[in-house]
C-alpha cells in the first residue's frame, strides 16, 4: 500500500517510545566479561553469560548505580526491586530467558522536558541483559529465509535500562524530539554513549490514532528504528497506514510491525493473539535488590544537571530581552556539545553573553572536544578583544580556529598575525583620509543616507586589509556624523 | 570400613598413602559396581595422579587438608572441569563444563579426591534413580530394588562401601530420600549454605548440595567443608559455615523434640515403629519428646510439585541445541530446537516441563504458581511457629522402605508420594538429616529425619549422632564392596 499523507486535522497521533539504552560499564550485568562493542565475535564470553550449566549470575553494582543515575535525571521514584525471567525461545539468547524487571522496575514514574517546553512522562526505567546478537546468512537476511545463522554472544549480558515512556507524544516530530533529549539525558548521566548507529540506544515506537479528545485507539509496535531518521520515517508512514485503515472504514490490529527501511514501510510481525506468553517469574538465582538509602542519596548526589535545567540556566545569561528563536538553538547547540559551562564561565568573566553564546553555538562547537578542553580565561580573554574592537568577527573567529588547534596566548597570537595593529587611533587616520577623498558620498551620509555607512566601511576595510572591526568603524562613521 | 575423617587422618600423618587409599577403592568400584551401577563415570587416571600429589605434599611436610586423600564421589549433575557432566540425560551428551562447581573446588582444597560421577534421575527429576538416561542403580541391600532418587548413585555408592563419602543435590527429598532407602546418612543443608554454583539447576529455589557418608561425624565433616559463602552464587548466606564437628558429642539433654504427626501418619507401619523407637532413644538421653501436628505439612506435596516444575520449565530452557550437547538438525532453527529436546529430553523430564510451563501460563499464573507460593509462605510460618516449642522436629524420612524396580515408574503421582516427607524442607528452606535406623521385616534400611530450623546444623548433626549411636546394628549390604566395613 502507498503512504497515505500524515495525520489530517482531524485525528490525533498517540505516541509512546520504548528506548533501550546499553549501560557503558565496564563490565557485563551478571558476570566480569568486557562490556565493549565491535571486539572478535565471541570473545567477551564466560559460563555465565552463555547460561553455560550449572552457572549462576551475580548483579553488576555499577549497573546498578548507572540505573539509578538514570532514575534520577528522568525524575523518577527509586524503589525496591525485583528481576524476573522472561522466557522464550531465541538463539541470541544463551538460557532462552531473559532476566529483566517486570512488575517492580527500579525507577518508576519520572518525567522529562523537552525543549519545546512539553512534559513527556516516563512510565518507568527498569534493568534487563541484552541478548546476543544474530546474523542470518542467505535469503533476505531475516531469520525466516536464511540459509544459517550466526551468533555472537558478546553482547549477551550487557547491562541496558529500558526507558518506557507515556503515550505523551503527538507526532513524529515531537517523538525525534523525545528521542533527543533522552539520548542528552542518558550521555549526562555517564550512563550511556548514546551511538545509535552502535546500537547502544535503540528506540521501539508505540503508535496509534485517535479522534482528538476520543479514547485512545489501538496500537501498534514498531521495532527495528536504527536511528533518528527512521524513527521520523516509520511514525510518520505508520500514522497515515492507520489513519487510511480507519478511513476506510477499516479497525486497527494490534500488532507488533517491523520497520523496513529500504522499503519505507511497516510490515507485520505478529498480532496480538501470536504474541509471546514470557512466563515472568521471579529469578530465583538472584535476591531482591534493595539499595539503602545512603547509597541512593551518593548517587543521586552525583548526578549532575541535566540538559533542560542546563539550557534554562544559559537562557537566564541573556535575560528576557535576549530571547529569540535562534538563540534558543544556539542554546541547545551549547548544552548539547557540553560546553555550556565554557560560556558560563566567560560570561562570568565579563563578556557579554550574546556574544559568548553565538562564538560558542558556532565556532567553539564545531570542534567541541576541543572546546571543552579551552581554558575559559584564554576564551575569555579572546573575547574580550573582540568585545572592545580591538579585533573584528572575522578576526576573532579565525583566532579562535587557531586557539582550538594549537593553544596559544589570544594577545601573542593577535600580534603575530598583526590584528594589534589597528587601535583607535589610527582607525580615526584611515577614516579621516577616505573622508577627505570622497566629499560628495559624505555630504549624502551626512544628510541621512545610511545606506553609505556600508560603503564607508567596505573602503576602510580594504584599506586596512580588513583588519578594522566593522562595528568600531561603523561607530566612528556615526560619531563624526555627530 | 574406616571412617573418612579415619582416613584422612591417617593419609595426613603417613600411616598409608593415598595412593594407596585411591587404589583400593577404585578396585572395589571396578569389581562391585557392574552390579551396583551407583557410577556413570570412573576417574581412575585423575584419581591417581591427585593421589600422587597428597602423598607429595604430606612427604613435603604440607597438611593436603581436612579429607587428605578421601575419595569422594559427585553427583553427575555437579560440573567437572574438562569432563563429561550428563545430568544422566543424553541432551548434555558430549559436554564438558570448561569450570569447576564450587563444592568440587572446596573438596580439591580440602585434600579430597574425586573418583568418579555418580548416577542420577534426568536432571534429578525423580524418586528411584530409573529415570537415568544411562539405566538405573540398584539398591546395594537389594539389588532387584530401587535405590532412591534422585541422587541413587550416590547413596549406593556410600552403602556399596565404594565410597566414604559423596555429593548429592536435595531438591525435595534427593539427599534424604535415597540415604533412608540405602541406610546410609545424608543432610540437605540450609538453602544458602552450600554453594550452588556449578550444580546444574533443576529448580534453583529448593535445590541445595550436600553429603553423604556412613556416619554422621563423616557428614559433618564433609559438610563443613562444602560449606561457606560464595561470591559467585547471590542466594549464598554472607556468614560463616555453622561448624558442627565440634559439637557433636554434646547430646540432646533438655532438649525439646516434636514427633509431627504428619511425618509420621501414613507411612509404612515398619517405617513408622522406627521413628517411634528413635523418639524413644531421644527421650532416654534426656530431651522432651512430645508428638505435635503441623497440618500445613500436608499441602508441601503438592505446592512442591507447582513450584519445582515451574522452575525446571525455566532452567531447562538453555537445552536447546544451539550452543552445546545434543543437536538434531532440522530445516530452521525452531524444528532443529523442538527435534533436539524431543529426543533429549525423557518422559518425566518432559512431564514437569509441561507441568511448570502451564503453571507459569498466562491465566493459570495466580492459580497455581502464585498459589503454591501463598503454600510456601504458609509452611514457612507453620515451621515457624512450631519451632517457638521444640528444638528439632522427629519424622520419618520416606513413606516406604525401598521399592522394586520398576514399581512406580507407571504411576508419576506413587512416585511424587516418596516425597512427602522430604519436602517441607526444601519449601521452608531448612536444614534436615536423615539417619539409618534399623530395618524392616525384610532387612531393607529404615531412614528416620531429623529437621531444624535455618542455620541450625549443629544441632541436627547432634541429634543425628545420638541416634545412630543407640540405632540397631548396620547389617552388610548384598552388593558390598570389599572395602565395606560396618560404621
Amino acid at each position: 500500500m502507498s503512504a497515505a499523507p500524515a495525520a489530517p486535522g482531524d485525528w490525533e497521533p498517540v505516541i509512546g517510545l520504548e528506548v533501550h539504552c546499553e549501560l557503558r560499564t565496564a563490565t557485563k550485568l551478571f558476570c566480569g566479561c568486557r562490556n565493549a562493542f565491535g571486539d572478535e565475535p565471541n570473545t567477551n564470553i564466560c559460563p555465565v553469560c552463555l547460561g553455560l550449566p550449572g552457572s549462576l549470575p551475580v548483579l553488576n553494582a555499577v549497573a546498578v548505580e548507572f540505573a539509578m543515575r538514570i532514575g534520577t535525571a528522568l525524575r523518577c521514584d527509586i524503589r525496591p526491586s525485583l528481576f524476573h525471567r522472561k522466557n522464550y525461545f531465541y538463539p541470541d539468547m544463551p538460557k532462552d530467558y531473559q532476566i529483566s524487571q517486570f512488575d517492580e522496575p527500579i525507577n518508576a514514574n519520572g518525567w522529562l522536558e523537552l525543549p519545546d517546553g512539553t512534559r513527556v512522562g516516563v512510565e518507568r526505567a527498569h534493568m534487563e541483559e541484552d541478548t546476543g546478537k544474530t546474523t542470518h546468512v542467505g535469503g533476505g537476511g531475516r531469520i525466516h529465509d536464511a540459509r544459517h545463522s550466526l551468533v555472537d554472544y558478546n553482547r549477551a549480558g550487557v547491562p541496558l535500562v529500558e526507558i518506557v515512556s507515556r503515550p505523551d507524544i503527538r507526532s513524529a516530530a515531537q517523538a525525534r524530539l523525545y528521542a533527543e533529549e533522552l539520548r542528552g539525558i542518558l550521555v549526562a548521566t555517564g550512563a550511556s554513549d548514546g551511538r545509535m548507529e552502535e546500537g547502544s540506544l535503540r528506540v521501539d515506537a508505540n503508535v496509534s490514532v485517535r479522534r482528538p479528545d476520543a479514547e485512545f485507539g489501538t496500537r501498534c509496535e514498531i521495532k527495528n528504528l536504527n536511528s533518528l531518521r527512521s524513527l521520523v520515517r516509520a511514525i510518520e508512514y505508520e500514522i497515515g497506514r492507520q489513519i487510511e485503515v480507519l478511513e476506510s472504514g477499516g479497525t486497527v490490529l494490534q500488532q507488533t510491525r517491523h520497520w523496513d527501511e529500504d522499503r519505507g514501510e511497516t510490515g507485520a510481525l505478529r498480532s496480538k493473539e501470536e504474541a509471546f506468553d514470557y512466563r515472568y517469574f521471579p529469578e530465583p538465582d538472584l535476591v531482591r535488590l534493595d539499595p539503602d538509602a545512603g547509597w541512593r542519596a551518593d548517587v543521586a548526589a552525583s548526578v549532575g544537571a541535566m540538559p533542560a535545567d542546563r539550557r534554562a540556566a544559559l537562557a537566564a545569561l541573556l535575560g528576557p530581552e535576549g530571547f529569540s528563536a535562534a538563540r534558543t538553538d544556539q542554546i541547545a547547540t551549547v548544552v548539547e556539545n557540553g560546553l555550556d559551562g565554557l560560556m558560563t564561565a566567560v560570561v562570568e568573566a565579563g563578556i557579554g553573553a550574546p556574544l559568548a553564546l553565538a562564538r560558542t553555538a558556532n565556532e567553539a562547537s564545531a570542534d567541541p572536544q576541543r572546546a571543552r578542553a579551552l581554558d575559559p580565561d584564554t576564551y575569555a580573554a579572546l573575547l574580550r578583544m573582540e568585545q572592545d574592537g580591538t579585533l573584528s568577527a572575522t578576526q576573532t573567529k579565525e583566532l579562535l580556529g587557531e586557539l582550538l588547534e594549537r593553544g596559544g596566548d589570544p594577545a601573542e597570537l593577535a600580534r603575530r598575525h598583526g590584528y594589534q595593529a589597528l587601535a583607535a587611533d589610527s582607525l580615526v587616520e584611515v577614516v579621516d583620509e577616505i573622508v577627505a577623498a570622497h566629499p560628495e558620498e559624505w555630504a549624502r551620509y551626512g544628510d541621512g543616507d545610511d545606506k553609505l555607512t556600508g560603503f564607508f566601511t567596505g573602503l576602510v576595510m580594504k584599506a586596512t586589509q580588513g583588519k578594522a572591526n566593522g562595528k568600531a568603524v561603523a561607530a566612528e562613521l556615526r560619531r563624526r556624523r555627530g | 570400613m574406616t571412617t573418612a575423617r579415619a582416613l584422612a587422618e591417617q593419609v595426613r600423618t603417613g600411616a598409608v598413602s593415598a595412593t594407596d587409599v585411591v587404589e583400593r577403592h577404585l578396585a572395589a568400584i571396578d569389581e562391585s559396581d557392574g552390579a551396583v551401577h551407583a557410577f556413570v563415570l570412573v576417574l581412575h587416571e585423575a584419581a591417581r595422579r591427585r593421589a600422587a600429589e597428597i602423598d607429595s605434599q604430606v612427604a613435603s611436610g604440607a597438611d593436603p587438608g581436612p579429607l587428605a586423600g578421601v575419595p569422594v564421589a559427585v553427583k553427575d549433575n555437579l560440573c567437572t572441569r574438562g569432563l563429561p557432566t550428563t545430568c544422566c540425560s543424553k541432551i548434555l551428551d558430549g559436554w564438558c563444563p570448561p569450570y569447576d562447581a564450587t563444592v568440587v573446588e572446596r573438596l580439591r582444597a580440602a585434600g579430597a579426591i574425586v573418583v568418579g560421577k555418580t548416577n542420577l534421575d534426568e536432571f534429578a527429576m525423580g524418586s528411584s534413580t530409573e529415570n537415568s538416561a544411562f539405566g538405573p542403580t540398584h539398591n546395594p541391600y537389594a539389588p532387584d530394588r530401587v535405590p532412591g532418587g534422585s541422587s541413587g548413585g550416590s547413596a549406593a555408592a556410600v552403602a556399596a562401601g565404594l565410597v566414604p563419602l559423596a555429593l548429592g543435590s536435595d531438591t525435595g527429598g534427593s539427599i534424604r530420600q535415597p540415604a533412608a532407602l540405602c541406610g546410609v546418612v545424608g543432610m540437605k543443608p540450609t538453602y544458602g549454605t552450600v554453594s550452588r554454583y556449578g550444580l546444574i539447576a533443576f529448580a534453583s529455589s529448593l535445590d541445595q548440595i550436600g553429603p553423604f557418608s556412613a556416619t554422621v561425624a563423616d557428614a559433618a565433616a564433609l559438610f563443613e567443608v562444602i560449606a561457606g559463602h560464595d561470591p559467585l552464587d547471590s542466594t549464598s548466606l554472607d556468614r560463616p559455615a555453622p561448624r558442627s564437628v565440634e559439637s557433636l558429642g554434646d547430646g540432646v539433654e533438655g532438649l525439646r523434640v516434636g514427633v509431627a504427626r504428619q511425618l509420621v501418619d501414613g507411612v509404612a507401619p515398619d517405617v513408622g515403629a522406627g521413628v517411634r523407637r528413635a523418639a524413644e532413644v531421644l527421650d532416654g538421653a534426656g530431651a522432651t519428646v512430645t508428638e505435635c501436628s503441623i497440618p500445613e505439612l500436608a499441602y508441601g506435596l503438592p505446592a512442591y510439585y507447582l513450584l519445582a516444575p515451574a522452575e525446571a520449565s525455566s532452567n531447562l530452557s538453555r537445552y536447546d541445541g544451539v550452543r552445546y550437547g545434543l543437536r538434531v538438525d532440522g530445516a530452521d532453527v525452531e524444528t532443529m530446537m523442538r527435534a533436539t529436546r524431543a529426543a533429549g529430553f525423557g518422559a518425566e523430564v518432559k512431564r514437569r516441563i509441561m507441568l511448570g510451563t502451564y503453571a507459569l501460563s498466562a491465566g493459570y499464573y495466580d492459580a497455581y504458581y502464585g498459589q503454591a507460593q501463598k503454600v510456601r509462605t504458609l509452611i514457612i510460618n507453620a515451621f515457624e511457629n512450631a519451632y517457638r516449642q521444640f528444638d528439632v522436629l522427629l519424622g520419618a524420612t520416606t513413606p516406604t522402605t525401598a521399592f522394586p524396580i520398576g514399581d512406580k515408574v507407571g504411576d508419576p503421582m506413587a512416585m511424587y508420594l516418596s516425597d512427602v516427607c522430604t519436602v517441607p524442607s526444601n519449601l521452608a528452606g531448612h536444614p534436615a538429616i536423615s539417619v539409618p535406623f534399623g530395618t524392616d521385616g525384610d532387612g531393607l534400611p529404615i531412614g528416620v529425619q531429623v529437621l531444624a530450623p535455618a542455620l541450625c546444623e549443629p544441632l541436627v548433626f547432634r541429634v543425628a549422632a545420638v541416634l545412630e549411636a543407640s540405632a540397631p546394628a548396620v547389617t552388610e549390604p548384598v552388593l558390598a564392596a570389599a572395602t565395606w566395613a560396618a560404621p
